[in-house]
């Protein structure tokens, strides 16, 4: 193997590239429109829920629990009524999501210490935002009731809620890692995806199998320039990331900088494994927008927690680098964690890699079939 | 197979699509220092013996050498020693002309103090020198081939083919190109070369006539037209297209092609002149005037392609 002429390789495709304005753009431009578009679109907080309330019992009390879903952000009182029947109509015509009713013995039950009721109906039609809701809902009468406690006798348990790692619980602050790194997978595979293909379509191939270059020079050559711009692109998301959305960043920047390379290096090969077999510049594109996308995006534990897959599911996602890249991302974000606490995933992506580069150097062939 | 004199030679080679037998059970050697004119009808599998000798495509059985060495077994030295000139333009259109030779020499290790001077003699030669930092992609045609022979000239090879190099371009970047390959010879490189222009493979020492994947004649251009096994004559008629009708379907008539009002007939013995003659009578079409003539390469291929048929 010649150092010599991978950089040969390195240098022209560069040059083909920076000559190229579209494509150029698009490396460039994209992972950050992917970035706006999704970051904002993908929140998993929901605020201001149109609630209407029946409160049947017209008490203190009653109008104090009121007072206190109005207060909190997550619901706006949207109307008071005071039957079951124009409850159903807010609920059927979709103007109110949450209903709130309050019996008319409610403030009777409390004061003589029975369990007083509270009848509360979301409408399950966006399932997410309903069991947010009924989280919500919880949590404010949850405070209520303790605080009528107090009044009425010491607390038996006084609970202290901390939520770690993500104190805001701001559900962007978990997301835009993860989605960086869905992005990045996307992005890597296409960058390499067109490389290889488009030497067989405009016919430079030929000519290129016929002098004594080596496969490893070939496919490193190519390699290295996408590597410069898919770093690149990992490093302005990281910007936006952390001043734009206001993710904080926790960890090691240089720690984030090796293992970004180590994902880019699979992610990269695989593109290139994709261009190499595929032959034609569409295909090639399309393949490697599908086999990264989807699974990155359902599989990777950004979406939906892998425990919570199936058994067959959760073995799948070994073998996609996302996966590893997804936890890596969120772990050094939010909770700063060292190389040492991430070798698991660092292993098996830089195995990926390796497994893929090889695939790759296998599947390129100096000849025509 | 290690003779220095032979440059390629070929062991019944045999490449199949399919059904389609591209080269069939081909012999060929060619000797050092030679400039070797393959010419075949679009199909014949000129192209396709071009990339089994380059080692850029397996044989399906048979054996070949080029520069000593083995296209299967021992391809990536062949790649070395052989310089390659597509038939489709092969370099990078959205690179500059300086760009593509360097990178070519960076490709086949050329070392860096040998380069400036080899670069100017290519450039040089082939009057690139003031289009140095032009797109490929902006050159004409003529200049596209100079480009493309100056990049498969870059390592020095010691044997270079060409598929069809000149296709397309004009008579007087032809004529400059072939002047190129002939300095070539003088120092001693071996040239592959494959043409559809016929008064191109004129000028080489040998040719070969190559059909259904086979050759069916090979020799140089002088001997060929010397030991033609049929004799030719040119045979003017005032109806050549209905003279050509009549005489096709008489026995020992090998081919017959029209140039304008001429006829070139291929004929088994030069007895059936008088056939030839007496048919045309009958057909009450007047033989203005015949003669004996040496057949053209053209004649010989076209007679041997259709015999073939």
């Amino acid at each position: 193997m010649k150092i010599s002429r991978i950089k040969a390789i390195a240098k022209k495709e560069l040059i083909q590239i920076r000559r190229d304005p579209l494509s150029l753009a698009m490396a460039f431009l994209m992972p950050v429109m992917l970035l706006f578009i999704f970051g904002y679109a993908i929140t998993l907080d929901v605020n201001n829920l149109e609630t209407v309330v029946c409160d049947l019992d017209k008490s203190t009390l009653s109008r104090e629990l009121v007072a206190e879903f109005g207060e909190s952000e997550y619901f706006t009182i949207i109307d008071h009524v005071y039957s079951q029947r124009e409850i159903d109509g807010y609920l059927d015509r979709g103007e109110a999501l949450v209903a709130i009713t309050i019996p008319q013995d409610f403030s009777e039950d409390i004061k003589k210490g029975r369990p007083a009721e509270l009848q509360v109906i979301v409408d399950g039609s966006d399932s997410n935002s309903a069991t947010i809701a009924l989280g919500y809902i919880s949590g404010v009468t949850g405070l209520f009731s303790k605080r009528i406690a107090v009044r009425q006798r010491p607390p038996l348990i006084d609970t202290r809620m901390r939520v770690w790692f993500n104190e805001e619980l701001e559900s962007r602050n978990y997301i835009i890692p993860g989605l960086i790194a869905v992005i990045m997978s996307v992005i890597a595979a296409l960058l390499t995806s067109l490389t290889v293909a488009r030497e067989w379509e405009r016919g430079t191939m030929e000519q290129l199998i016929s002098t004594p270059v080596k496969t490893p020079e070939f496919i490193l050559g190519k390699l290295i320039p996408y590597f410069l711009i898919g770093f690149i692109d990992m490093l302005v998301s990281v910007l936006l990331a952390v001043f734009l959305f206001d993710v904080p960043m926790k960890g090691s920047l240089f720690l984030l900088a090796g293992l970004s390379s180590l994902f880019l290096f699979g992610g990269l090969s695989l593109g290139m494994l994709i261009s190499i077999v595929a032959k034609s510049q569409l295909v090639a594109s399309q393949i490697a927008m599908v086999a990264t996308f989807l699974p990155a995006f359902l599989l990777s534990g950004f979406m939906y927690a892998i425990p919570n897959m199936p058994r067959p599911l959760q073995i799948i996602t070994y073998a996609i680098p996302a996966r590893y890249f997804v936890s890596m991302l969120k772990d050094i974000f939010l909770k700063g964690n060292p190389l040492h606490m991430l070798l698991f995933e660092t292993a098996l992506l830089g195995i990926f890699g390796l497994v893929v580069f090889g695939i790759a150097n296998k599947k390129f062939k100096k000849r025509i079939e | 197979m290690n003779n220095e004199a032979v440059a390629i030679r070929t062991e019944k080679l045999m490449k199949s699509f399919g059904d389609y037998r591209a080269v069939d059970s081909l012999d060929l050697e060619i000797k050092r220092g030679e400039i070797y004119g393959l010419v075949g009808p679009d199909g014949s599998g000129k192209t396709t013996l071009m990339r089994l000798l380059t080692a850029i495509m397996e044989p399906d059985s048979g054996q070949a050498w080029v520069a000593g060495h083995s296209v299967i077994t021992e391809s990536e030295t062949v790649k070395e020693k052989i310089g390659y000139m597509s038939q489709r333009f092969g370099l990078y259109e959205d690179l500059t002309v300086m760009e593509n030779i360097i990178f070519y020499a960076d490709l086949y290790d050329v070392p860096r103090k040998e380069r400036p001077e080899k670069i100017e003699r290519l450039l040089g030669f082939s009057n690139l020198t003031p289009f140095k930092s032009r797109l490929a992609g902006k050159l004409s045609g003529g200049m596209k081939q100079k480009l493309g022979l100056a990049c498969a000239l870059i390592h020095t090879p010691e044997v270079l083919f060409l598929d069809e190099p000149t296709n397309g371009v004009d008579p007087v970047s032809r004529r400059d190109f072939w002047k190129i390959l002939y300095d070539l010879l003088k120092e001693g490189v071996t040239i592959f070369v494959s043409t559809a222009y016929l008064d191109e493979a004129e000028r080489c020492t040998r040719v070969g006539l190559i059909h259904k994947g086979k050759l069916l004649i090979e020799d140089d251009p002088a001997a060929m037209k010397k030991s033609f096994g049929y004799p030719m004559i040119a045979l003017w008629a005032d109806d050549p297209r209905g003279a050509m009708k009549v005489l096709k379907i008489v026995p020992g008539v090998k081919n017959i092609s029209i140039y304008g009002d001429r006829l070139h007939i291929a004929l088994e013995s030069l007895e059936l002149t008088e056939t030839i003659a007496s048919e045309l009578q009958a057909a009450a079409i007047e033989m203005k005037s015949y003669g004996k003539i040496v057949p053209s390469l053209e004649d010989i291929f076209i007679t041997m392609v259709a015999g073939d048929e």
